[in-house]
């Protein structure tokens, strides 16, 4: 063997790239655990880099989302719509439909229940507010039915149908501020009239209840997914529609309903977002919230119940920022930079859950 | 064929060790070939043959062992090592570029062929091809060619890099009788030209035929290394399977006379529009298999999927106990009370949902009425799972686990037991045991006549005709989208139905069905 070896025409590459056995459920979370530490340890790194010490600055981003019942309140406050968000946009994930229209349908859900704050604010609270949480629903859900019955008709991609739909809302809300729902007694300055007590909702243990509905749907989307035959057809499709359409599911009704549902759950954060946080509504109430939970949803697995999780992480994150920002004068963009170093890792990780690295061991 | 050169190995493996995580696809396994030698390997599915080869081609690289070419040891890291090494390899799909023609795929990516196309390239290839009596036209495209043809274009390319090993993947998959036995002839020649020849198969009458020792792998190991002269089929299965098994299929006789389909001037379009079964009628009785024969892409796939409903049926009328079917869902022909079963020749793809498991892909069909409410009811199918992994053997490490950490004859078991237990009055089977081994096929073949002794009509699209030959009553015969022939499986012969693969009958009323012009 040894003589021969001198003889060896090529040589064996030092580290070769090999596929692993599929890991369980358990190996990927202790992987996706490491993955999230090593994503600790670089972002502490870049801040080392800034000339801050990274455990000091951890410390007051933690603190900082929960150093007081106001900061509590205010992380809870942010992971609202995110987790809202997350929830709608994974019900069109698993189906493999890739929305990232979430952003838009927000929008869209904030509109129309703002029409139903604006002009019948005089309604009974109960019922306005049960109006305008099915009106969000319908605006987000209609809105997500144009990609969907576009996909179905002339297979259109939805990836970027959904994108240039944002857009199409956001101006429409521009066009409304300016516009017809301008806010007459607005001096100059265009903006929608805030809304009225009554078309508020309710602070639920000192937050809006726009918690509740949130933590309501992670239960909801949980057993629909899991449960029920609709959850169940929604993962065929995702799988394979060949296979979908060969087990007599029509297709086609199952894309427009699951992306009704994931739009209208969209269209319940913008109504949220309206109702609760902003009382009024303006270009900014989607704020990125609907790219964020593109994050969240992927980082999660499509798993509600770890969404749930992920969106505090984020939450905490984002919240603890603006503290560590106002305390140490460093700008929100390291918030982000680190959001990204976490993603990035988690998402890198992945490559581990499949392959594995050989290195050489003769010579 | 000079002795000398006989007893010099062209190859040598030594202990070649390969695993895929946990999964040992190759485990010490020794191997030579010499040169003017055809050696078999012979292996069922999953047992290593494949992954022993493309680590020969450079596509994956050993965990351990060594790789002796002509006596030098050598490391093969990718696969132009390969061909610089003389290792020529045909694989089962041919890599061909359709609107070239043959001269200019077989100089493709070849080295040292320099910057002009020379007309010298044409009278090499002429060369070569007479050397070892291949007969094709340098100047013919590959579009224009049959199967058989485009296979030889594969030889010629590894023959124009001057390989003197050919390693040949299942070369037969997609032949007829007759192309089968040309390429034969040229492996023969190639032989006498002193090249070392392996050809993987799983086909034993195949090896019987054409290689001078057989290899054969039993899960990932080398089990014995046989001179072809001293065995026989019984004794190669044994090895292969590791246990005698009974190698005859019974063709139970049954008594149902009545009709249950009837098919009429069936015209089906494929994905691309192009009509790809063409004004097709036959019949389907009850208790009946009816074999489909036909090399690969012949309609079998439009037919099955036109019969399912999957796809739009262009022209005709599919008859079920006398009412037409053509133009309803999938659903819809459920709901009528027909129960047909369609195994797809596209297990993961069509007939599965690959990352779920067993439970949930055996509610596919029925999950609507596995309870009344909204919410699915899996009790039922778990019982069903473990019934099912009982009764057909399956291996899986839970009835939870995804599909498609199944080996492949365990998904088709999967697949199978889910259409037989749904009861169906008829069953379309496209391609039923490929890539399983002989003891599941045979499960499988049993489990056929048991639903055939049951009054099912069964659709039998299959590829071994020595199989079809054996199982069938009738087999009906495709060639390019028309039918050529529905014969009687016990009158007919091989050749016969091998030339009706190939649309050479022109006459002799023989034949059943309907006639080509």
């Amino acid at each position: 063997m040894d003589q021969n070896k001198n003889k060896t025409t090529h040589k064996e590459p030092l580290i070769r790239i090999a596929k692993r056995a599929e890991l369980g459920s358990k190996e990927v979370a202790v992987l996706s655990l490491i993955a999230f530490v090593f994503a600790i340890v670089a972002g502490g790194i870049f801040i080392a880099c800034l000339g801050y010490n990274p455990l000091l600055i951890y410390r007051t981003i933690v603190e900082g989302a929960f150093r007081s019942e106001i900061a509590i309140k205010g992380t809870v406050k942010i992971a609202i719509p995110l987790l809202i968000t997350s929830l709608g946009i994974t019900l069109a994930f698993k189906m493999r439909f890739w929305n990232i229209g979430a952003e838009g349908q927000i929008i869209m859900g904030g509109i129309f229940s703002s029409y139903f704050a604006l002009f019948h604010g005089d309604w009974p609270h109960f019922l306005l507010i049960m109006v305008m949480i099915l009106a969000g629903m319908i605006g987000g859900g209609l809105w997500a039915l144009l990609p969907a019955y576009f996909k179905n008709r002339y297979g259109t991609n939805e990836t970027l149908f959904t994108l240039m739909l944002n857009y199409i809302a956001l101006y429409m809300i521009k066009y409304l501020t300016e516009g017809p729902w301008r806010d007459p007694g607005s001096s100059g300055f265009p903006k929608i009239a805030t809304f009225v007590q009554n078309a508020r909702l309710d602070l639920v243990g000192g937050v809006h209840a726009g918690w509740v509905i949130g933590l309501i749907l992670v239960v909801v989307v949980f057993i629909y997914l899991k449960f029920t035959k609709q959850g169940y057809e929604i993962s065929v499709v995702g799988e394979s529609q060949n296979t979908a359409h060969y087990a007599g599911m029509n297709v086609k009704k199952i894309i427009l309903r699951t992306m009704f549902l994931s739009g209208g759950i969209c269209g319940i954060a913008g109504m949220a977002q309206v109702a609760g946080a902003a009382y009024t509504l303006s270009d900014g109430i989607a704020g990125g919230t609907g790219f964020t939970a593109i994050i969240v949803a992927w980082l999660s697995k499509l798993n509600p119940v770890i969404i749930l999780v992920v969106t505090l992480l984020f939450s905490v994150l984002e919240k603890g920022s603006s503290v560590m920002q106002s305390t140490y004068g460093l700008s929100s963009a390291v918030s982000s930079i680190l959001q990204g170093i976490i993603l990035f890792f988690i998402l890198g990780f992945d490559f581990f859950t499949r392959y594995k690295f050989i290195v050489r061991r003769r010579g | 064929m000079i002795k000398e050169k006989e007893t010099k190995a062209a190859i040598e493996l030594k202990g070649i060790t390969k695993t895929f995580g946990t999964v040992v696809a190759n485990d010490t396994i020794d191997l030579s070939v010499r040169q003017g030698e055809i050696l078999a390997l012979l292996g069922e599915n999953g047992s290593g043959k494949t992954t022993l080869m493309n680590m020969l081609s450079g596509i994956y690289h050993p965990d351990s062992g060594s790789i002796f070419i002509n006596g030098e040891e050598v490391n093969i890291n990718s696969p132009e090592d390969s061909i610089r090494l003389g290792i020529g390899m045909i694989h089962q799909h041919f890599k061909l570029v359709d609107v070239f023609t043959a001269a200019d795929n077989i100089i493709l990516g070849g080295q040292g062929v320099g910057r002009w196309l020379t007309k010298s390239r044409i009278d090499r290839i002429r060369e070569i091809s007479s050397r070892f009596g291949l007969d094709i036209d340098p100047n013919k495209k590959i579009y224009n060619m049959s199967v058989g043809e485009k296979q030889t274009v594969e030889i010629l390319k590894v023959l124009y890099r001057k390989a003197d090993i050919l390693i040949l993947d299942e070369p037969t998959a997609v032949l007829t009788p007759q192309e089968t036995e040309r390429l034969f002839k040229i492996l023969r020649r190639m032989r006498e030209e002193g090249c070392a020849v392996i050809i993987i198969t799983h086909k034993l009458n195949e090896v019987l035929a054409i290689s001078d020792r057989v290899t054969i792998l039993r899960k990932g190991k080398s089990v014995a290394t046989v001179d072809t002269l001293k065995t026989d089929a019984k004794k190669l299965t044994e090895l292969m399977v590791g246990r005698p098994v009974e190698l005859s299929i019974n063709r139970p006789k049954t008594s149902f006379k009545e009709n249950l389909l009837e098919i009429h001037h069936l015209t089906v379009d494929n994905e691309e529009g192009i009509a790809a079964i063409k004004d097709i009628s036959f019949y389907l009785n009850k208790g009946e298999i009816l074999g489909v024969a036909g090399v690969a892409g012949s309609g079998q796939k439009e037919l099955c999927e036109a019969m399912a409903g999957l796809i739009p049926v262009k022209k005709g009328a599919i008859l079920y106990q006398k009412e037409n079917i053509v133009g309803k869902s999938p659903n819809e022909i459920i709901k009528l009370g027909i129960s047909m079963s369609f195994i797809p020749e596209d297990r993961l793809g069509m007939g599965l949902a690959a990352s779920m498991g067993m439970v949930d892909n055996l509610l596919l069909k029925s999950y609507r009425q596995s309870s009344k409410g909204p919410f699915i009811s899996k009790k039922k199918a778990r019982e069903l799972s473990k019934r099912l992994v009982k009764e057909l053997e399956i291996v899986t490490p839970d009835v939870d686990t995804p599909v498609r950490r199944l080996s492949g004859g365990n998904v088709q078991k999967v697949l199978l037991g889910r259409e037989i237990e749904s009861e169906p009055n008829v069953l379309i089977t496209a391609y039923a045991v490929r890539g399983l081994d002989i003891n599941s096929s045979y499960t499988i073949y049993n489990s056929l006549n048991e639903q055939k002794k049951k009054g099912v009509g069964i659709l039998f699209i299959g590829e071994d005709l020595d199989v079809m030959l054996e199982l069938c009553d009738r087999i009906m015969v495709l060639c390019h989208g028309k039918v050529t022939g529905i014969v009687d499986a016990e009158k007919t012969t091989k050749e016969e139905i091998g030339l009706m693969m190939t649309d050479a009958v022109s006459e002799g009323g023989k034949t059943g069905g309907s006639k080509q012009e």
